[in-house]
């Protein structure tokens, strides 16, 4: 069995990782809703951004999603002094390691990175955020089905109520939250429609410029081809 | 008016006299005489000129706020990746020139694989133009290192454990490839030494021989000329000022037709940067937008498409020979897939230059080339399994037999006669 060892240098590298499939629940499109994207960031500061930064996204960049540096200030400016600095968190690294096991990763462009063949990032942060399960096995009590093991606990859980694993292997929300559980996966489409936004901030902006460049190469393409058709009609 | 035409070419025949200018505008385009009957595999040359341009222009704003370095910044993510991010937020436009830079990447073989192609197609590397296509092969060697070096240097997962694994292919070697990799790397795993000599690899030193090659690969195109889809030689047949009858020179008839050809290209490139720069995780792989761990080793680890047939061949070579480890061998293959293609101008044994007047025998043999690269490429983008790994042992076999067998079958194949002159469909 020799053949396995091939020429792959790192044994786990390339072992075998298909897995089993990830079933991904399709995120709601949320990219020209102001309101549900404005809704998401305040979800974001007030439940994400106590452990996770966002050390690339400045606080006044939220202008792209209607919002005025005053509202930013009043409402959402939470651990920084000014509007222009970056989304950064007061918790140390070091301590957040002894506390969950692992730092918690810098969400800026989680949502880029969560893509994969099964769905967008956006698809993938819309079923972990609500796939938390109890589970007592686990330090902090919570276990999720997206992602095995993981060392955050359930911190939407008043919101979103106790999810439990059935026998049959699905979910089963057994304690109601304080939302009922439309509401819920509404807020997080909200909160995940967000951090697709602040993944790449540029995104909507990219592609109306996109549409005009477009139209001008096409333009263009006209009269280069008039004028090459000019030149090469003696050419037989 | 005339005054100011008079001022004009006074001062053209002061630079004459003291530079080549207007000898060499002549003999590189107003006197140039390319075959006139130059088809859509033609326009991909100066296409690969252009990207190169674009991707030196869009580099140097790059390196204006791009930093190598792989230490942590205060929020526990790498310098290099965060200043990555600041080019794509904070930077006026950084967006746009960083998308055309990894975008470019990508174009950049896209157009230079149908460059060569169109070699093959058309025996474009046969007598007189040996040359050429050694200095294309070099160029080829060139952009595989520089695209190699750049993808490093945004410092996310898929770039270090990429460089990781390409470089402890060194290691394969018997002796001293364990001193060698750390050599390479200036550490014992990819680190931050690895990252500044990359990034002075990729802005300095490659690109400076690789346009010291397009120089060559040029020059000595225009020592020849150019072939064209016939494969005859338009130098044969001349007027009587001794300039080829099926030539046109290259300016105004070939910069006009190529800049409606730039317009084509740019388009689908601006498609791909506006509206899919990540091309679905082929041009920017997902992974890489998590930064560098070297704690955490993804689960799969795909070099970037361009890559991928090279990876297979390499994979594909399971068995250790000589007592030395089959890595090894696969190192060997993998170098001797990409060295291979150099020879072509002595393994191909044809009478005739052109696929149009060649036999079934090389038409098939090329087909199964063309389909072999196409399921290496496929299968390097994937984790190995017992099948693939078959398949694309049966592939690189058909790749390498395209090549060692060229003598014989070139030769034997019934081919058509060429014409005398090239022809205009």
């Amino acid at each position: 069995m020799k053949k396995f060892l091939t020429a792959i240098l790192f044994a786990p590298v390339l072992a075998f990782a298909a897995g089993a499939e990830l079933h991904l629940d399709k995120a709601p499109d949320k990219s020209n809703d102001q309101a549900a994207l404005q809704n998401g960031a305040k979800v974001f500061v007030n439940y994400c951004l106590n452990c996770h930064s966002a050390s690339y996204m400045r606080y006044n960049r939220l202008k792209d999603i209607g919002l005025t540096d005053a509202q930013v200030k009043d409402n959402l400016l939470f651990t920084a002094d000014k509007v222009g600095e970056p989304m950064k968190i007061a918790m140390q690294r070091a301590d957040a390691k002894t506390w969950f096991g692992a730092a918690p990763p810098d969400l800026t462009v989680i949502a880029r990175a969560r893509a994969s063949e099964f769905g967008s990032g956006a698809d993938w942060l819309y079923t972990y955020l609500r796939s938390f399960y109890r589970d007592e096995e686990r330090p902090s009590g919570w276990n999720n089905v997206v992602f095995a093991n993981v060392g955050m606990p359930h911190v939407l859980w008043e919101l979103q109520g106790d999810q439990v694993m059935g026998a049959d292997h699905k979910l089963k929300l057994v304690k109601p939250g304080t939302l009922k559980p439309e509401e819920f996966d509404a807020m997080v489409g909200d909160l995940v429609g967000y951090l697709k936004y602040m993944g790449e901030p540029v995104a909507e902006f990219r592609k109306q410029l996109g549409v005009i460049v477009l139209i001008f190469l096409a333009v263009f393409f006209v009269f280069a081809y008039a004028l090459k058709r000019e030149y090469w009609k003696d050419i037989h | 008016m005339s005054k100011v035409n008079a001022l004009l070419k006074g001062t053209l025949d002061w630079v004459d006299e003291r530079f080549p200018l207007t000898a060499n505008w002549k003999a590189h385009l107003s006197e140039y005489y390319a075959p006139k009957n130059f088809n859509f595999w033609y326009f991909f040359g100066s296409l690969a000129l252009l990207v190169l341009v674009i991707q030196i222009v869009t580099g140097i704003f790059l390196v204006m706020h791009f930093k190598p370095d792989a230490s942590l910044n205060a929020s526990g993510v790498p310098v290099a990746f965060a200043s990555v991010e600041y080019i794509m937020r904070d930077v006026p436009w950084g967006w746009l020139i960083r998308y055309m830079h990894s975008t470019g990447a990508s174009a950049f073989f896209v157009v230079v694989y149908m460059h060569m192609f169109r070699g093959l197609l058309y025996g474009s590397y046969r007598k007189p133009r040996e040359l050429i296509w050694i200095f294309g092969m070099l160029i080829f060697l060139c952009l595989m290192a520089e695209a190699f070096f750049g993808y490093l240097l945004p410092w996310g997962q898929m770039s270090f454990w990429g460089a990781q694994v390409i470089v402890n292919l060194f290691s394969a070697i018997p002796l001293i490839g364990p001193d060698l990799s750390i050599w390479l790397r200036g550490d014992f795993v990819v680190g931050d030494s690895t990252l500044n000599r990359f990034f002075s690899f990729h802005v300095i030193a490659v690109p400076l021989v690789l346009l010291g090659l397009v120089a060559a690969h040029i020059l000595a195109l225009h020592e020849v000329g150019s072939n064209n889809p016939d494969g005859v030689e338009i130098k044969k047949k001349k007027d009587a000022n001794g300039i080829p009858l099926d030539g046109i020179p290259f300016h105004p008839y070939y910069t006009l037709k190529d800049i409606v050809g730039v317009i084509v290209f740019l388009m689908a490139f601006s498609v791909i940067v506006f509206f899919m720069p990540e091309f679905g995780g082929y041009f920017l792989e997902y992974n890489n937008f998590f930064p560098a761990d070297p704690l955490q080793t993804p689960l799969h680890i795909a070099p970037v498409w361009y890559f991928t047939p090279y990876y297979s061949i390499l994979r594909a070579v399971t068995y250790p020979l000589f007592g030395i480890d089959a890595k090894f061998w696969g190192v060997v293959a993998m170098g001797a897939s990409t060295l291979i293609i150099a020879f072509l101008p002595w393994l191909d044994r044809s009478p005739v230059k052109s696929i149009r007047y060649r036999g079934p025998l090389f038409k098939g043999f090329l087909a199964a080339f063309l389909v072999s690269f196409f399921i290496l490429g496929y299968l390097g983008v994937l984790a190995p399994t017992p099948a693939r790994t078959l398949v694309s042992q049966i592939c690189s076999v058909i790749y390498f037999g395209f090549f060692l067998l060229m003598p014989i079958y070139s030769s034997l194949d019934k081919c058509q006669p060429e014409p005398d002159r090239v022809t205009t469909k």
